[in-house]
């Protein structure tokens, strides 16, 4: 087709101050103009490093790492990633006892879902991006993907493990009947509040506490429900960002216990 | 440059008239000019004839946005440049395209928050095209057909008395203004081309906001799960990312409704309590609920 050419009436020369605001873009979402100059595979070459470490990482860990605690004169740090320790010695490492139910909690999240689907599988690798898949398309209509239906399932053990993180904050604070301040005490407190947030804004807790009613006035308990569903909803709208703080939480909380196993000092402060 | 606001006449679009009259253009004044000119690469041409991109130079103007630009051309350059616009204000949903291959409103994006360089504005792509910038989006109404109506139960006497707290919910999905980017970015149609066995992301909303409805009993979860195709939404949350009108498609709509098939097809729990209560249905849950 020809191209239309137009050369610019004279006019064009003369700027006026709000079309020099204007074009610094000034009053323009930094966000909108962030994501257009973005390209589109950034974010999904990001989230294969970032999750393909977590991956190895937790591997290595789990079967080759030095084992679950740090115990030290004064402090008893048990890895997130070994906690609750159900069985300590035997053939397999005792992270198996524990990490199938985080593991599937995130590998059926919702937001993983999205997350690995764009990064991994390209299915589509970002918004109005062409696809490398030439088979059928079933999404998550057959087998395997089907499964992530099982999702809540993966919540109720998950909820344990948060619970049990908790107990080894706490018990981390303890030092033969004094407290005890270490900064790994610090690292573990932190570790659970942010995988509580990351737990409690999940989608399908949210459903559970309340989105799945259609009349809240109507059912037994149902205004509670909705101050819960609301309570929820909070956590739930930021539900990425609690994803990845506590993934990396996580992985802090397992290196410090490993560098303390390696012999570095914890910085503490003990109350008597 | 004509300096002149547009007619009164010029807003009223006529039906079919906004497809290729050309329009008096933007409300710019000579003063409103940044002294820059943007290289414009509109889609013309249709199904049986000629297709390609046409270059022009736009001068810009200050808080110009693409559908401004493209009326330019229609009144300087190419009066024949077909393309769908109604209110310019971001609410009737009528001027939706793919600039720079993004899905947006033409009218809502500024040609400031681009990046530098050539601006490409092409018709929606999962759309067939009838002309230039203009698509068929017909069987998006013919999805709405197949989506049972609000029904209440007939014995609900009115007037009805409704809580705040139980359809505060439901607003955000009444927001929905049918521009059915949603539907053009959603990969199951565009790269798939599944939309005969997928109502996508629009309409998901629609059944979301009569599903959640306190005064509606019907259940859809079966219409959802076989002819609705809600299984092969995978999450990717393309469809929230371009609604102009910031509903949370995904974690609002599709994922309650996921939740919801899963209560009725994926949860062993919830099939013993159903049984147990006798309430199969969700007339039923309800006034078990009750």
């Amino acid at each position: 087709m020809a191209q239309i050419r137009y050369d610019p009436p004279s006019m064009a020369a003369q700027v006026s101050p709000v079309a020099a605001v204007a074009k610094s873009g000034n009053g323009v979402g930094l966000r909108a103009r962030l994501r257009r100059a973005t390209p589109w595979w950034a974010q999904p070459l990001a989230i294969v490093v970032a999750l393909g470490a977590f991956t190895v990482y937790s591997i290595w860990t789990s079967f080759f790492g030095p084992g679950p605690n740090h115990v030290s004169e004064h402090a008893n740090y048990l890895s997130p990633f070994f906690s609750p320790l159900i069985w300590k010695t035997g053939p397999v490492t005792p992270a198996l006892w524990v990490l199938w139910a985080p593991l599937g909690f995130r590998a059926t999240c919702y937001y993983y879902r999205k997350s690995y689907y764009r990064a991994f599988f390209w299915d589509p690798p970002a918004c109005a991006v062409g696809e490398l898949r030439r088979r059928p398309y079933r999404g998550e209509s057959r087998l395997p993907m089907v499964l992530n239906n099982l999702h809540r399932f993966f919540w109720y053990p998950a909820f344990i493990v948060v619970v049990l993180l908790w107990v080894d904050a706490f018990a981390s604070f303890d030092d033969r009947g004094h407290l005890y301040l270490g900064l790994g005490t610090l690292i573990l407190l932190v570790n659970a509040v942010l995988l509580s947030a990351y737990s409690f804004g999940c989608h399908a807790f949210r459903h559970a506490a309340g989105g799945g009613l259609d009349c809240y006035s109507c059912s037994q308990g149902g205004k509670a429900r909705w101050r819960l569903w609301r309570v929820v909803t909070v956590f739930n709208g930021h539900h990425a960002a609690w994803a990845w703080v506590s993934m990396f939480s996580v992985v802090i909380a397992e290196v410090y216990i490993r560098l303390l196993q390696a012999g570095m000092p914890d910085p503490h402060l003990l109350v008597k | 440059m004509a300096g002149a606001l547009p007619q009164p006449s010029d807003a009223v679009p006529q039906p079919g008239a906004g497809l290729s009259a050309p329009v008096d253009g933007p409300p710019t004044t000579e003063s409103g000019l940044t002294g820059e000119t943007i290289t414009l690469r509109v889609f013309k041409g249709q199904p049986g004839g000629e297709m390609g991109y046409a270059t022009h130079q736009v001068p810009e103007v200050t808080g110009m946005v693409v559908l401004d630009a493209v009326h330019w051309v229609q009144r300087n350059e190419d009066s024949d440049l077909a393309c769908r616009w109604n209110c310019k204000a971001g609410k009737c949903g009528s001027c939706s395209a793919e600039v720079n291959g993004h899905p947006v409103l033409m009218c809502k994006t500024r040609i400031d928050t681009l990046p530098r360089g050539p601006v490409t504005v092409q018709p929606m792509k999962s759309f067939p095209l009838i002309k230039d910038l203009v698509t068929d989006i017909s069987r998006n109404y013919e999805t709405n057909k197949l989506i049972p109506p609000f029904t209440a139960a007939p014995d609900d006497g009115t007037p009805w008395r409704i809580q705040q707290m139980d359809i505060d919910r439901l607003y955000e999905h009444r927001r929905c203004i049918e521009c059915f980017l949603c539907q053009d970015v959603c990969h199951v149609n565009r790269s798939h081309d599944l939309s005969a066995r997928f109502f996508g992301p629009r309409f998901f909303v629609r059944v979301a906001s009569l599903e959640m409805h306190p005064k509606d009993i019907l259940d859809r979860r079966d219409l959802l799960r076989d002819q609705g195709g809600l299984g092969y939404c995978n999450i990717t949350k393309c469809c929230s990312e371009v609604c102009p009108e910031h509903i949370h498609i995904t974690d609002n709509a599709i994922i309650p409704l996921k939740e919801r098939v899963a209560d009725a097809h994926w949860d062993p729990l919830r099939w013993v309590a159903r049984k147990l209560r006798g309430s199969g249905t969700k007339a039923g849950e309800k006034a078990a609920a009750e």
